[in-house]
């Protein structure tokens, strides 16, 4: 089967892009992978996505916008792209189970959070070492907890966390802070809430758990064991493109854009935050597929 | 057949005790990378129908079963065999992962 475009990924740039695609009559497919919807569907209520002026929670937002899309003849199905040939036309883009042919591709794979990379941690994943304090905060009830990271999704888990666990320490390698001013302020007055600055976790330890952690001091080069019960990782993300071989990225990793969301190769574009790793908010990730959608309706006109 | 619902007090004899094995999904109902792994589940229960039990179980509602197996992170997906845990998962998962650890077990 030959698509005109296959988009990989569902979050809303993707979802976007599919609904523009649609829109322009181009022959739509879209690889949403076995985790649909990005990142949205792990938060809860989105305050700034302009049009709900009383907010609306991530997975519904996602959920409508995949309804949208569908509506308009995109075609969208939940499995995992695996791999893909991008040198010749058509290009072949590969899941576990089938291929697919396209004449051209949108890249929107979004990103995922980012673990420390510290001895004790992937296995204590579960275990005491979440990135989710919205799911597993009620495990930590009258617990003492740490929470890493600066910026305002940090504050936002440690004012979810403060409000069971006994008390939440915010670790921050810098002394000061990516979060906006309101999410800082509603976090210092949190009475629950302390701040350990400069500092950034070198180890995790515990039988099975986490019961300690050895902090650092970024200044002083001192370092100590903490007793803790939880250790939540709030320090960004990193964006999905390990699987595309032969698309160039930069030195972290993001796709490298030339311009109007061409990648090195013509006829791949890319949109969202697997190339945008300044604003990251779910309206610039829409405003990405639909500019990167009117990019693939143009590019195709003109390859006809 | 549809997925179970395991609770602390039918988890002895539905899932410990059982003849075949059984993927046990401890959920709630605000996680929200619980809501993308309940139709996986879902879908594996009706695979697998009269191979393996596939069920979830609300940890807002089960305090006991998810303290004694040390759960502190959903959604975590258990797959026990003879009583036992064999394989266990912790975040969201492709299909493909879960299916991997049951065809093993049905070897």
């Amino acid at each position: 089967m030959l698509y005109d475009v296959i988009i990989i990924g569902s979050g809303p740039s993707g979802l976007t892009a599919a609904i523009y695609t649609t829109r322009a009559s181009l022959k739509t497919l879209v690889l949403a992978g076995s985790k649909w919807g990005g990142q949205l569907m792990l938060t809860s209520v989105i305050e700034n996505f302009p049009g709900f002026p009383e907010g609306i929670e991530g997975p519904e937002l996602m959920a409508n916008m995949r309804k949208q899309a569908e509506k308009h003849g995109a075609e969208i199905i939940d499995t995992d792209f695996v791999s893909g040939d991008f040198i010749k036309q058509p290009f072949v883009l590969k899941t576990g189970e089938k291929e697919y042919q396209a004449k051209s591709v949108i890249i929107a794979t979004g990103a995922d959070a980012r673990w420390l990379g510290v001895k004790g941690e992937e296995e204590r994943i579960g275990k005491g070492v979440s990135c989710c304090a919205t799911c597993d905060a009620m495990f930590f009830r009258a617990k003492n907890v740490i929470i890493v990271g600066g910026g305002d999704s940090a504050m936002e888990e440690a004012l979810v966390l403060a409000k069971v666990a006994a008390s939440v320490t915010i670790v921050h390698r810098r002394g000061e802070f990516k979060a906006s001013s309101i999410m800082l302020k509603r976090a210092k007055e949190n009475p629950k809430i302390s701040f350990l600055l400069n500092s950034q976790i070198e180890e995790i330890l515990g039988d099975y758990r986490v019961q300690s952690v050895k902090v650092k001091n970024n200044v002083t080069g001192e370092e100590r064991e903490m007793p803790i019960d939880g250790v939540f990782v709030a320090i960004g993300h990193i964006p999905n493109t390990t699987v595309f071989k032969g698309i160039e990225t930069d030195k972290e990793g993001y796709i490298a854009v030339k311009e109007h969301y061409q990648t090195n190769i013509p006829g791949v574009f890319v949109s969202g935050d697997v190339h945008d790793k300044r604003y990251r908010q779910a309206i610039t990730a829409a405003g990405y597929g639909s500019s990167a959608a009117l990019e693939v309706e143009k590019w195709l006109a003109d390859h006809e | 057949m549809a997925d179970v619902a395991f609770t602390d007090a039918n988890f002895d004899q539905e899932v410990l005790k059982a003849a075949m094995p059984v993927m046990v999904d401890f959920w709630a109902p605000w996680c929200q990378p619980c809501k993308m792994v309940g139709p996986t589940i879902e879908a594996l229960a009706v695979d697998y129908a009269g191979k393996v039990k596939v069920g979830k179980m609300n940890v807002d509602e089960n305090a006991q079963i998810p303290g004694q197996f040390g759960i502190m992170g959903i959604p975590t997906v258990i797959l026990f065999q003879n009583g036992q845990p064999v394989k266990s998962f912790v975040g969201v998962q492709a299909k493909e992962t879960y299916k991997v650890a049951i065809e093993e077990v049905l070897k």
